[in-house]
């Protein structure tokens, strides 16, 4: 187990656990591309942490890492106290990190409800047999299933477009749908690929009060990437900064914002 | 009475459409998951009827290969086994082809262009061809699995009885319809309403999200190979039993190729439409157009109708639209 450290509590009362995952030292290399350069960081229990930085920073790298779609060079990922050998994405998703993307990854082909119900796949045990005949173990899994998920409808306010394809859906109802699906598996750590990108001003209000609540009721532990500064700031608990691939930046926002090497890297790019 | 028989070809045409569905079914369950077009499910077919066909006659696998090397004259267990217990253990060889296949094929070529994967396919077919020719020996065999065969008698009476004109249908057709049916009920119930059907309709939508809900793309993959391994033994039973085991099955895939492009190469209910509607089409337009052109219309009509529809509508009646975004 991990040396436990007391546990802490947010400026707003909210509870933040020992560390959860915990990055040493990471570097990923694309041939002769480096896309991350010897990064390290932490994810405690209970916390929303940011990833932020310019274009090209390395961000979306940095979550695919953790998500498993990309193996690093060097570094170790240590997960719940164990470090984590090299695996698959899937096997990933089973321990426990559902994530989202930045394109939008869902089923077009399949309803709302459909979609959110994959996420809770490594949920169901039942054997193929109680499943063919609907009864026993199968019914019983699926009943809790539905009402698992038809929580997640209600709370993300999706209710009239269960039955909807994916496909015909606007962005921001899409992203939402994203979400709802990480959320079904019931993760120890929601990764969140962009959350806010391409969205209008109310969409993305919705989107920041559904992650802050989402944290605030079930304790969920979230790690998002971002680059709306604003949005970050007023979000998270603890922002990492990335440029060129490497961390320039680590603590509290505000602690980032004094950051005078944030300052000219990030705010000085963006100013241009 | 010219009516009445016009009907008896449309319901002989039907039920033919019924095993061409069969075949393209199976074409479909893999392109639909992987977005592999898999040439050899026709080979698939043969090679599970041979196998059916050798286990169910006891006869030893390898034979002539055993006999040349060692110079011993085996060929038969001396047994035989009954058709329920030889369909399961085919069924069960088809499931480790899909294994195989899937460690040795295509676990290799993952991100690779479309077109290698079909090449690879096609090799594939060949190599299985061969294997169930050196296995099990290229003799025309028969295959007998205790479905009913000939004209039904009943119905000849019913409807000579009835209409006043004696309807000629084959028992093994009306066999071949049902099983089928039971087949896609049973397909269409596992891919709507399981766990595993679920995780195959997120795998065949988008492999990147599948990934990240925690579904194996290989596990589907296997999973699917061998369900196109079983209905493509199915269909080698059914084939096999109506015109004999023999080189010749493994074209049967030929028929499914119009089969797909009518219904659309991701639809399976497009499988089954499709093939109701070419087996319907070729047989009236050989009773009402053949005998104006000559006969023997059966040969091209399918592949006619597909041209047609791929100048009309390329997707099929039920693929997925094509939309270009500029």
């Amino acid at each position: 187990m991990i040396a436990t450290p007391a546990t802490e509590f947010a400026t707003d009362g909210r509870r933040i656990g020992p560390v959860l995952m915990d990055l040493r030292n990471i570097t990923l290399r694309f041939g002769g591309v480096v896309a991350i350069k010897d990064i390290s960081f932490d994810i405690r229990e209970g916390e929303i942490r940011a990833i932020i930085g310019p274009n090209g920073a390395g961000k979306s790298s940095m979550l695919n890492v953790i998500s498993g779609f990309y193996v690093p060079q060097e570094g170790e990922i240590w997960f719940e106290g164990k470090k984590r050998p090299p695996m698959k994405p899937y096997e990933v998703a089973r321990l426990g990190l559902a994530r989202t993307f930045q394109n939008i990854a869902l089923f077009d082909g399949m309803s709302v409800l459909d979609n959110i119900m994959t996420g809770r796949l490594n949920r169901m045990k039942a054997p193929l047999w109680s499943q063919a005949i609907w009864w026993g173990r199968a019914e019983r899994e699926e009943v809790e299933n539905r009402e698992q998920v038809e929580k997640i409808i209600d709370f993300l306010e999706i209710q009239n477009i269960r039955k909807t394809p994916v496909g015909r859906l606007p962005y921001g109802l899409k992203k939402r749908v994203e979400l709802a699906r990480a959320l079904a598996a019931e993760p120890r750590i929601l990764l969140l690929d962009e959350p806010m990108a391409g969205m209008n001003v109310e969409e993305k209000e919705d989107m920041c009060r559904f992650i802050l609540d989402l944290n605030d009721e079930f304790g969920t532990t979230i790690a998002l990437i971002e680059h709306d500064m604003g949005v970050v700031m007023d979000l998270s608990d603890r922002v990492v900064v990335m440029d060129y691939g490497r961390k320039i930046g680590d603590g509290t926002p505000d602690e980032v914002r004094a950051n005078p090497e944030v300052i000219s890297a990030y705010l000085g790019v963006s100013q241009e | 009475m010219e009516f009445l028989y016009a009907s008896e070809v449309l319901v002989n045409g039907l039920m033919a459409g019924v095993m061409y569905a069969l075949v393209a079914l199976g074409f479909v369950l893999i392109y639909k998951a992987s977005g592999v077009f898999n040439y050899a499910q026709g080979v698939m077919a043969l090679f599970a009827a041979m196998t059916l066909v050798g286990i169910m006659e006891g006869r030893v696998p390898f034979a002539h290969l055993i006999n040349a090397l060692f110079g011993v004259h085996v060929s038969h267990f001396g047994w035989t086994v009954p058709a329920f217990f030889g369909i399961a253990l085919t069924a069960l060889i088809m499931v480790g082809l899909a294994i195989a296949v899937e460690k040795l094929v295509l676990k290799h070529l993952v991100g690779q262009e479309p077109i290698i994967l079909f090449m690879a396919t096609i090799g594939l077919a060949w190599f299985l061809e061969g294997l169930g020719d050196v296995m099990w020996g290229a003799d025309v065999k028969v295959l007998d699995v205790g479905l009913p065969q000939g004209i039904s008698d009943g119905i000849e009476a019913a409807t000579n009885d009835w209409l006043g004109y004696g309807f000629f249908i084959d028992r093994l057709d009306i066999w071949a319809t049902v099983i089928a049916a039971a087949l896609v009920a049973g397909l269409v119930g596992f891919s709507q309403y399981t766990k595993q059907g679920r995780a195959m309709r997120a795998v065949a939508d988008d492999h990147q999200a599948a990934l990240s809900v925690g579904i194996s793309l290989r596990f589907i993959w296997i999973m699917v190979w061998s369900i196109a391994g079983f209905v493509a033994l199915v269909a080698g039973i059914m084939w096999g039993t109506k015109s004999g085991v023999q080189f010749s099955l493994s074209l049967i895939a030929l028929k499914a190729l119009p089969v797909l492009m009518l219904g659309g190469f991701t639809s399976i209910p497009g499988a089954i439409v499709g093939g109701l509607i070419i087996g319907m089409g070729e047989k009236l337009f050989e009773y009402f157009i053949g005998p104006m052109v000559g006969g023997a219309t059966e040969n091209w009509f399918a592949y006619v109708l597909a041209l047609l529809f791929l100048v009309f509508r390329p997707q099929g009646l039920f693929g997925e639209r094509i939309i270009e975004r500029v």
